[in-house]
C-alpha cells in the first residue's frame, strides 16, 4: 500500500475550543476513506485543513511527500491541482452557468483548447447524469441536481484526489443512492483516492473501504465497514444502531 | 477599551495585507482582466441613471441658491463661475461617491459576502485558482476608474442642469453664464476633482472588497458586512474630501 496522504498529530482550535486534538491520519493510494463523526465534530475543518484552505496549530500534513501546511501559495496551487473538493452545500458560483462552473478551472487554469473544453464539459454532465443541463444557472436546480454539479466540476481536470464534505445529507434515499454510485464508479473506473465526510452510515457502508471515527478531535475507531459493524465502541453504537433502525 | 483598539488593529492589518496581496496579484492579469472588464460595465451601467440624477438635481439645487444669494448684492453672472467650481471641486465628486457607496460599495459587499459564506470563495481556492485575483483586483480596478468616469458625468449635468435653470429663471443670458464658468476656472480644479473622486473611488471599493471578502456568519452577516461596507465608506469619503481639501488643493497651484 502506498500512503498517498500523511496527517500527523495535527490541532486545530477556534476561539480557545479545540477542535482537533493531535489527529493523526493516513490515505492509501486508490482509497476510499469514510471518515464519520457527529455535527460539529471537525469533519469539515480538517478536509480543509488537508486542501490548505486552513492551517493547523501543529503537525504536519503531507501529500505525496509535499508538505501542505509549510507551503507557500504557488507550491499549495500546484498541488491542489491534483485535487478535487466537493463542498457540503455545493459552494456553485452563481453568476455563471453549469457549464461554466465545470469547466472554470480548465478554460481559466490549464488553458485547454475550446474543443476539448466542451467535450470534456458533456462527460462529467452525462457521468453525473445532468446531460444537457450545461446551460442552466444553479439557482434553477434542485439540492440533488446541485451536488451532483459540484461532482461534476470536481471530477472535470481528471483529480487524483476527491475530497467528499457530506455529499449525501439531506437528499431524498434514490439520490443519494445515485451520489454513493457515483462515489463508487469514481473509485473503479478512475482509481481516484477519496476522503468521504458523512454520518449517513447506509452511504459509509455502501462507498468505504476503510471507516474511521472522529471523535473529540481524534480518530478513535478505524477499520474495515465489516470490522466497525462489530465494533464496541459506545460512539460507533450510536452510529450503528440508527443505521440498523433504518434497515 | 484596550481590545477595542487591538481589534481595530488587527482589522487595519488585515485591511493592509489585502490590499498588498492585491497588489502582488497585479502579475494574475490573465486571471482577472475579463472580471475587471464585466465589473467596470456592470457598475456603469448599473450606477448611471442614478448619478445622472444626482448630478441634475445638485446642479438644480445649487443655481437656485446662487441666484438667491447674489440677488441685488453681486453681478449675477457670478453664478456660472460659483456653480462650475462648486460641483467640480466639491459637490461632484462628494454626492457622486456617496450615492455610489450606497449603491456599488453595498451591492459588492453583498456580493463577495454571500460568496463567502456559501463557501464559493473557499472553492475558488481549491481549484487553485488566486481568489484575490479573481474577485478583489477587478473590484478595485473598476472602482479606481468608473467612479471618476461616473462622476464627470454628474459634473456635466450638474452644470448643465446649473445653466438651464439659471437662464430660466432669471435674464441672465448663456454668454454671461460662460463668462461667469471661464473667469476663475483653473485646469487644475478638474484634476483635483477627478483625483478625488479616484481616492473615493478606491476606498469605495477597498471597503466593499475587505468587508465582503472577510464576511463571517451566513445570512446576518452578508447583512452586517453590506450595512458595513456604507457605513465605513460614507465616514471615510467625508474625512478624506477635508483631508485632501486641506492638504492636496493648495498643492497643484
Ligand atoms: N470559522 C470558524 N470559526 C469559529 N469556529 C468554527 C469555524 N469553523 C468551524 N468552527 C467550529 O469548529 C467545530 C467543527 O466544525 P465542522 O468541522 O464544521 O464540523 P462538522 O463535523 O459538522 O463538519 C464546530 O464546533 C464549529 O463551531
Ligand atoms: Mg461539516
Amino acid at each position: 500500500m502506498i500512503i498517498m496522504i500523511q496527517i500527523e498529530n495535527i490541532s486545530k482550535s477556534f476561539n480557545n475550543h479545540l477542535v482537533l486534538n493531535e489527529l493523526s491520519l493516513t490515505v492509501n493510494q486508490g482509497e476510499t476513506l469514510v471518515i464519520i463523526g457527529k455535527s460539529g465534530s471537525g469533519k469539515s475543518i480538517l478536509l480543509k485543513l488537508i486542501i490548505g484552505l486552513l492551517r493547523p496549530e501543529t503537525g504536519n500534513i503531507s501529500i505525496e511527500g509535499n508538505d501542505i501546511v509549510k507551503a507557500g501559495f504557488r507550491d499549495l496551487q500546484e498541488i491542489r491541482r491534483h485535487f478535487g473538493f466537493v463542498f457540503q452545500a455545493s459552494a456553485l458560483f452563481d453568476s455563471m452557468t453549469v457549464a461554466e462552473n465545470i469547466n472554470l478551472m480548465l478554460r481559466k487554469r490549464l488553458k485547454w483548447p475550446v474543443q476539448k473544453i466542451s467535450e470534456r464539459t458533456d462527460e462529467c454532465l452525462r457521468f453525473v447524469g445532468l446531460q444537457g443541463l450545461g446551460k442552466k444557472r444553479p439557482s434553477e436546480l434542485s439540492g440533488g441536481m446541485k451536488k451532483r454539479v459540484g461532482i461534476a466540476r470536481a471530477i472535470a481536470s481528471y483529480p487524483h484526489y476527491i475530497l467528499f464534505d457530506e455529499p449525501t445529507t439531506g437528499l431524498d434515499p434514490e439520490t443519494a443512492d445515485n451520489i454513493n454510485q457515483l462515489v463508487l464508479k469514481l473509485k473503479n473506473e478512475l482509481n481516484v483516492t477519496s476522503i468521504v465526510v458523512t454520518h449517513d452510515m447506509k452511504s459509509a457502508f455502501t462507498i468505504a473501504d476503510r471507516i474511521s471515527l472522529l471523535h473529540n478531535g481524534k480518530i478513535v475507531v478505524n477499520g474495515k465497514p465489516a470490522d466497525i459493524l462489530k465494533s464496541e465502541h459506545s460512539e460507533i453504537r450510536k452510529f450503528i444502531y440508527g443505521y440498523s433502525l433504518l434497515k | 477599551m484596550v481590545t477595542v483598539l487591538e481589534n481595530f488593529f488587527t482589522e487595519i492589518g488585515k485591511y493592509g495585507k489585502l490590499l498588498w496581496w492585491s497588489v502582488l496579484s497585479i502579475r494574475d492579469f490573465s486571471t482577472y482582466y475579463e472580471n475587471t472588464i464585466r465589473r467596470m460595465k456592470f457598475i456603469g451601467i448599473q450606477s448611471l441613471p442614478i448619478v445622472l440624477m444626482t448630478g441634475a438635481f445638485m446642479g438644480m439645487v445649487e443655481s437656485v441658491q446662487v441666484l438667491y444669494s447674489l440677488q441685488n448684492r453681486a453681478p449675477l453672472y457670478l453664478v456660472g463661475s460659483i456653480v462650475t467650481e462648486s460641483i467640480i471641486l466639491e459637490l461632484g465628486p462628494v454626492l457622486t461617491a456617496l450615492i455610489l457607496s450606497g449603491r456599488v460599495g453595498a451591492s459588492i459587499a453583498a456580493e463577495l459576502g454571500t460568496m463567502r459564506v456559501t463557501e464559493q470563495i473557499d472553492a475558488l481556492e481549491v481549484m487553485a485558482f488566486n481568489p484575490i485575483a479573481f474577485l478583489i483586483v477587478p473590484v478595485l480596478i473598476a472602482g479606481l476608474v468608473m467612479v471618476p468616469v461616473l462622476t464627470v458625468f454628474a459634473d456635466v449635468i450638474g452644470i448643465l442642469s446649473g445653466w438651464f435653470i439659471s437662464i430660466l429663471t432669471t435674464d441672465l443670458s448663456t454668454a454671461e453664464f460662460l463668462k461667469g464658468a471661464q473667469r476663475f476656472f483653473i485646469p487644475w480644479d478638474l484634476t483635483y476633482g477627478i483625483i478625488k473622486s479616484a481616492v473615493f473611488g478606491f476606498f469605495i471599493a477597498a471597503n466593499a472588497a475587505y468587508v465582503g471578502f472577510f464576511t463571517e456568519g451566513g445570512a446576518e452577516g452578508v447583512g452586517r458586512s453590506t450595512t458595513r461596507s456604507v457605513v465605513i465608506s460614507s465616514v471615510m469619503i467625508l474625512i478624506l474630501d477635508y483631508l485632501m481639501a486641506q492638504f492636496l488643493l493648495k498643492a497643484g497651484w
